[in-house]
């Protein structure tokens, strides 16, 4: 459950305050598939940032499962993005000099798993997402579709309540493209709460509400009519 | 994150920038590897000198008479007479030094090293025959023309002959050689083997002089050696009159004035190897600089999927401890290698210490820590959402 109460961000350049989020309030419930749309510049990744607990709030409240995560320290803040947040990025953002296995694995390292333990949830997460022929290819040895499979098998590996795919698709092919989307359905299928963020009104479509930013404000939260 | 995965992870990054990694250990390793080789020869050589000091006899102390005015010298009687001033002597060995050439039928050998003396320079200075006998009272008393020989002097001029029953011209006069020394080696006072040692009073008859002008006394314990030298020094003053007469040194002294300079020359060598070392640890955090700049984006990664501070802190410090803590391993194996063949080379004994190698390897890993924080804790507290951006 993400509740956002009149959240506003500011930035302060040289004097002079941007606002780039303006009173925003939000409600996601457990299990839904929301997308978050906008132009360029209208704040979504901002809002995507503080969502994912890499930014602060300049006010209002965040809570995340009923707790006030909006202002929390550097270190708390990495504490709930290794729990209870995955991350899918636009161009992957995987390490190159390891292996998709290695890769996989570096949030439940961050955890201090056991390194058997690792490993097995970590195969298993390349399994879920048909790679489990690649698991020692380095990320330059993979297609871009391959690539961002191994990051969503990082983004689940350490069973979030939430993924965020910020563009997940921007950086591939239309067919490629289209198995990370229905991979996204999946998860959601399965119970994870998705939150997308784009710009392309086809993918947002395929979400279950469709959330407009603009201008830093929120515009338009609609529910998409199921086909 | 568990410290041996940070090990691991901090040698992936060393292994996949060979060159530049190796580069960056080299000032590292020349330091340390310097530390080692210069510490070794040092301490060989400071070993070596001891254990020569140490050679010289027991409770030794070394009277150097210069005497003033026309008066440099004491006769043999006034030597000997000592022994009733200065309680706690166990031998006196007066000397009168020169150097002669000898010659056996054709042989000539030039330079030799002759002390005058008498029987108990044995005793004094630790000298043994190895055939023959030492020269005795009666040789001191009769002036008997009898000599005790070096290896060296007995090689040059009888070769594989026994010289021992065999008569040696000193100055024009024959002597017969009733001795030959053990072989000493080289010491501080020159050759011990290139040496013909005569009864005392028959050197003053062929060199034509009087008078000693060097003595040998054994103190009787190591307790006593100060006493003695403290009641040389008022008897041989009153006798000159004058406290600069003579020069009175007890091997203890010797062995603290070795000590001294080998321990100024120590600190020496250590303070260039630690600047050098310096230099290394500069070098060190110049390029963790870098590679925390060039590795930007994946410390965004780390910190977006859950790195806290301190796992991106520990990630880099231990690849500078790593980088220094390796490049000081190979700095040892070096330092031990070149030293030693250093002392093959040039024939000086070398002695590696590990306790010198700890301290190098510890002081490596320091400079690791210390050059590897900065750039560490700069890691540690860059922002994820600007990392994650940086091309």
């Amino acid at each position: 459950m993400i509740e956002l109460v009149n959240i506003n961000k500011e930035y302060r350049t040289d004097g002079t305050g941007v606002i780039a989020l303006n009173n925003i309030n939000i409600v996601i419930k457990d299990g839904e598939f929301v997308a978050i749309v906008g132009p360029s510049g209208s704040g979504k990744s901002t809002l995507m940032n503080i969502l994912g607990c890499l930014d602060t709030p300049t006010s209002g409240h965040y809570m995340l499962d009923g707790k006030e995560v909006g202002y929390l320290s550097q270190n708390e803040q990495a504490e709930i993005r290794n729990r209870k947040i995955g991350f899918v990025f636009q161009n992957f953002n995987l390490l190159p000099k390891l292996n998709a296995l290695e890769n996989v694995e570096l949030p439940l390292i961050y955890r201090g798993m056991k390194t058997s333990e690792q490993k097995r949830l970590a195969m298993a997460a390349l399994e879920k997402v048909d790679l489990s022929e690649r698991i020692y290819h380095r990320p330059s040895q993979m297609s871009g579709g391959q690539q961002q499979r191994v990051a969503i098998a990082r983004a689940l590996v350490g069973e979030p309540a939430v993924i965020m795919a910020d563009e997940p698709t921007g950086n591939l092919d239309s067919k490629s493209g289209h198995q990370i989307m229905d991979m996204l359905v999946d998860l959601n299928n399965e119970g994870k709460t998705v939150i997308l963020v784009t710009h392309d009104m086809n993918l947002a479509n395929m979400a279950h509400r469709i959330i407009h930013i603009k201008d830093g404000a929120l515009e338009k939260d609609e529910m998409v009519v199921t086909k | 994150m568990k410290i041996w995965q940070a090990v691991k992870l901090a040698l992936v990054g060393i292994m996949t920038n060979k060159l530049r990694s190796f580069l960056t250990m080299l000032g590292i390793i020349i330091g340390v590897a310097s530390v080692i080789a210069l510490v070794s020869l040092t301490e060989g050589a400071t070993g070596q000198i001891t254990s020569q000091i140490e050679g010289l006899g027991s409770n030794l102390v070394a009277v150097t008479i210069r005497g003033r005015g026309m008066d440099t010298s004491l006769s043999y009687d006034e030597a000997m007479a000592l022994r009733d001033e200065v309680s706690d002597i166990t031998a006196i060995a007066p000397v009168i030094n020169s150097n002669v050439t000898l010659k056996y039928g054709t042989k000539t050998s030039d330079s030799v090293q002759l002390i005058g003396t008498n029987d108990e320079y044995e005793t004094a200075r630790n000298v043994h025959v190895q055939s023959g006998r030492f020269i005795l009272p009666i040789d001191v008393e009769y002036k008997q023309k009898v000599a005790v020989i070096g290896v060296q002097t007995a090689e040059d001029l009888f070769g594989f002959t026994n010289p021992v029953g065999q008569y040696v011209k000193v100055n024009g006069q024959k002597v017969k050689v009733v001795g030959l020394l053990q072989e000493q080696g080289s010491s501080l006072l020159g050759s011990g083997d290139d040496v013909i040692m005569m009864p005392v009073t028959a050197v003053e008859r062929i060199m034509r002089t009087s008078g000693i002008n060097m003595l040998y006394v054994q103190a009787s314990s190591s307790g006593a050696v100060n006493s003695v030298v403290q009641r040389l020094q008022t008897v041989l003053t009153r006798h000159f009159r004058d406290e600069n007469s003579v020069n009175i040194l007890s091997q203890t002294q010797m062995l603290s004035t070795v000590n001294q300079i080998t321990r100024t020359m120590s600190l020496l060598l250590g303070s260039i190897a630690g600047i050098s070392l310096l230099v290394g640890g500069i070098g060190i955090m110049n390029i963790m600089l870098v590679s925390v700049t060039e590795r930007t984006r994946e410390i965004g990664i780390r910190k977006a999927i859950g790195a806290k501070k301190a796992d991106i802190l520990w990630q880099f410090l231990i690849e500078a401890v790593v980088l220094t803590g390796v490049g000081g391993i190979i700095g040892i194996i070096l330092g031990v290698g070149g030293g030693t063949v250093f002392g093959r080379a040039f024939n000086l004994p070398i002695s590696a210490s590990p306790r010198i190698m700890l301290l190098a390897f510890a002081f490596a890993v320091g400079i690791g820590i210390i050059f590897g924080i900065y750039p560490a804790n700069r890691a540690a507290n860059l922002n994820p959402i600007e990392a994650l951006r940086y091309e």
